[in-house]
């Protein structure tokens, strides 16, 4: 008996919890906070408690039961962070939003430009119930993820034909200098926030079956295995498509974002690090040469390289400019919802740099606990490509988690300095429908995913001889 | 509005926010589903420890003449691992049936080159008397000295070998 320091441990019978009720106190937890920070918000700038709290409070608190009970109904095993964290981020940016409207610079702004002022908070409540409607269309319809594994090469075409909309000539929107916007019927789209998702099908579905080529058959050289020069193929084709993407719609982040999505699935799917290596190496090959001639990118690396330089003649630097102060300004804790000056980026303050006023008006405090919101979403995400029990399940998760990821990063990373920027959405958090609705559904995918996941494995057959086998005592 | 209580709500803020990550964080420890394994100290291992040995010393076959009838006083209450790599593994007997073998749904996952993956496997029989069956094992599951041939009940604290692990029936 050499263990007297082993403890002992006891087993407990095995159950799978759902975990229902765990999301639905969360949730509830979820829903408080953003009615916290409105009433802060309303506190401090208008010294009053907003008159819209009990609508944007209900209608959150609705939202979110929605989705809860749907899940309850539909996917009881799934996990019980996501719903939680995408209601919280979602409730926050509708906050944000509502926070922005409320400033008089950017009113201003508006009425000098396109001569009207129209708060955006309302509609973004309205594009958030489109969405959960989405996510509940998407949950109870997708009873099983392995059925897009059918659509591997459709979704393909899909995504590819969601990428090139934007160039069609009458559907296509420029809009500040990205062709990323198709107008139908009076809305703006974003496709590109849809294509990932399906462009997801498409690289998990074909991984899935190639990924035994693409990681055993291999020379080594160097200590990395390089792949074979047919193998190289499809790597080619999706650098060259998001390179196109990059040159005629002008969209740094979306080429980035399909580009590394690829990346990351080639990577899980045949764990060999060669991949990362040529990937990292084709990124940055592509992007110094399109920025050497495209004059949209060289603005952006410029306003990226030093915003003061160019500070007064250039609108992008002015933006970065702007985003780096209000950073800066926020200091630890911040100064407090409500009271920053981070209206000054004026353009775009409530989308792309959304992610700024949280850094003015929560500090460095809150902007790791968004991080943090972030990467439990992502952690998440990954839980559930371990988990998952089918290849294609596998991949389609992690590959629709890198690309949450990649976005978050792409986009803080930006309106941080860190990279260029790229004129992406925060996921959840900035104005915007397709954003919205394609991160929802996003959510939507990943809660099937860990459904089937989670679910307990149905027992064991009865062995067709149990009942008749009699035993016989000596 | 002043300036304490905004600086209140701001500070309040940041708090609950942080609050409901560490919450969250919380969720994901407590969420490992399975097997729930409560750690207890080593103290009650080595109390556990001389009572083992006695039992071990004692003639199992006396010890089950404790009577018959569901709920014996001598009934066992729980199973433990008393040698082997899971040594102070215990198991509540609460009349299901415990599978043992290297499979990873097996109740107790045998880490042990000798045990086949769905090894043995002990279950309560109608009258409350538990029972320990080999089924089909490679090398053999012993009830003390004899191998295992069919279903055999389970006296308390009799060693049940498989491979290079010891499992035994306590109070």
């Amino acid at each position: 008996m050499s263990s007297s320091t082993t403890q002992t441990s006891t087993i407990g019978a095995i159950g799978a919890p759902s975990r229902r009720n765990t999301e639905l106190a969360l949730l509830v937890f979820a829903v408080v906070i953003p009615v916290f920070a409105y009433v802060n918000v309303g506190l401090a700038i208008n010294d009053e408690i907003p008159t819209g709290l009990i609508g944007y409070g209900i209608g959150l608190g609705l939202l979110a039961g929605v989705g809860h009970i749907v899940v309850r109904r539909f996917a009881p095993y799934a996990d019980p962070l996501l719903l939680p964290l995408a209601t919280l981020l979602n409730g926050l940016g509708l906050v944000l939003i509502w926070r922005l409207d409320q400033s008089e610079r950017l009113q201003q702004l508006s009425m000098k430009a396109y001569g009207t002022f129209s708060p955006s908070a309302p509609s973004q409540l309205m594009y958030s119930a489109i969405a959960i409607a989405f996510f509940v269309a998407v949950v109870i319809f997708l009873k099983d993820h392995r059925i897009l594994q059918r659509y591997t090469y459709i979704s393909m075409v899909g995504a590819i034909i969601l990428l090139l909309l934007p160039l069609v000539p009458g559907l296509g929107a420029d809009v500040f200098g990205a062709k990323i916007w198709i107008n139908v019927g009076g809305f703006s789209i974003q496709p590109g926030e849809f294509a990932k998702i399906v462009i997801a099908i498409f690289f998990a579905g074909y991984l899935m079956v190639k990924r035994d080529a693409l990681a055993l058959a291999s020379r080594r050289f160097m200590g990395l295995y390089l792949p074979r020069g047919r193998d190289l193929g499809p790597i080619l084709m999706i650098w060259a498509v998001s390179l196109l993407v990059l040159i005629f719609e002008n969209d740094l982040g979306t080429s980035l974002l399909f580009f590394g999505m690829f990346v990351i699935m080639l990577y899980v799917a045949t764990e060999r690090t060669s991949w990362i290596v040529i990937g990292l190496g084709m990124a940055a090959a592509g992007a110094v040469g399109v920025a050497s001639f495209a004059s949209h990118v060289q603005a952006r690396v410029n306003a990226w390289l030093d915003p003061f330089s160019c500070y007064a003649d250039s609108g992008a630097c002015e933006q970065i400019g702007q985003s780096v102060m209000s950073f800066g300004s926020g200091g630890v804790l911040g100064t407090g919802l409500g009271q920053g000056d981070s209206d000054l980026i004026g353009f775009a303050a409530n989308s792309d740099f959304i992610f700024s006023t949280v850094g003015e008006e929560l500090g460095l405090a809150g902007v790791m606990a968004f991080f943090l919101l972030y990467a439990l979403i992502i952690e998440r995400g990954a839980r559930t490509a371990l988990a998952a029990r089918d290849p294609f399940g596998k991949l389609f998760a992690i590959g629709l988690t890198g690309a949450f990821a990649l976005q978050v990063f792409v986009v803080a990373g930006g309106v941080m300095g860190l990279i260029p920027l790229t004129g992406m959405t925060m996921p959840f958090l900035a104005y915007g429908g397709s954003s919205v609705l394609a991160n929802w559904a996003l959510v939507a995918i990943l809660i099937r995913i860990s459904d089937t996941a989670r679910r307990p494995a149905p027992a064991p057959a009865p062995s067709p001889d149990a009942e008749m086998t009699q035993v016989v005592r000596p | 509005m002043s300036e304490l209580t905004l600086t209140v709500m701001r500070l309040g803020f940041l708090a609950v926010l942080w609050l409901f990550v560490i919450v969250a964080v919380q969720v994901i420890r407590s969420d490992l589903f399975g097997t729930r394994v409560t750690q207890r100290g080593a103290r009650r291992t080595a109390e556990a420890r001389p009572q083992q040995q006695r039992q071990q010393a004692a003639p199992p076959q006396q010890r089950a003449q404790g009577g018959s009838g569901r709920q014996r006083r001598g009934a066992p209450t729980k199973l433990v691992v008393s040698e082997g790599s899971l040594t102070g593994t215990t198991v509540a007997l609460q009349g299901q049936t415990i599978s043992l073998g290297r499979a990873h749904d097996s109740t107790i996952v045998l880490d042990d080159d000798y045990a086949s993956s769905r090894h043995a496997r002990i279950y309560p029989d109608h009258d409350g008397k538990w029972i320990v069956e080999d089924l089909g094992s490679t090398n053999g599951t012993y009830l003390d000295r004899t191998r295992l041939t069919t279903p055999t009940p389970i006296p308390l604290g009799a060693p049940i070998r498989i491979g290079k692990t010891v499992i035994e029936l306590r109070k």
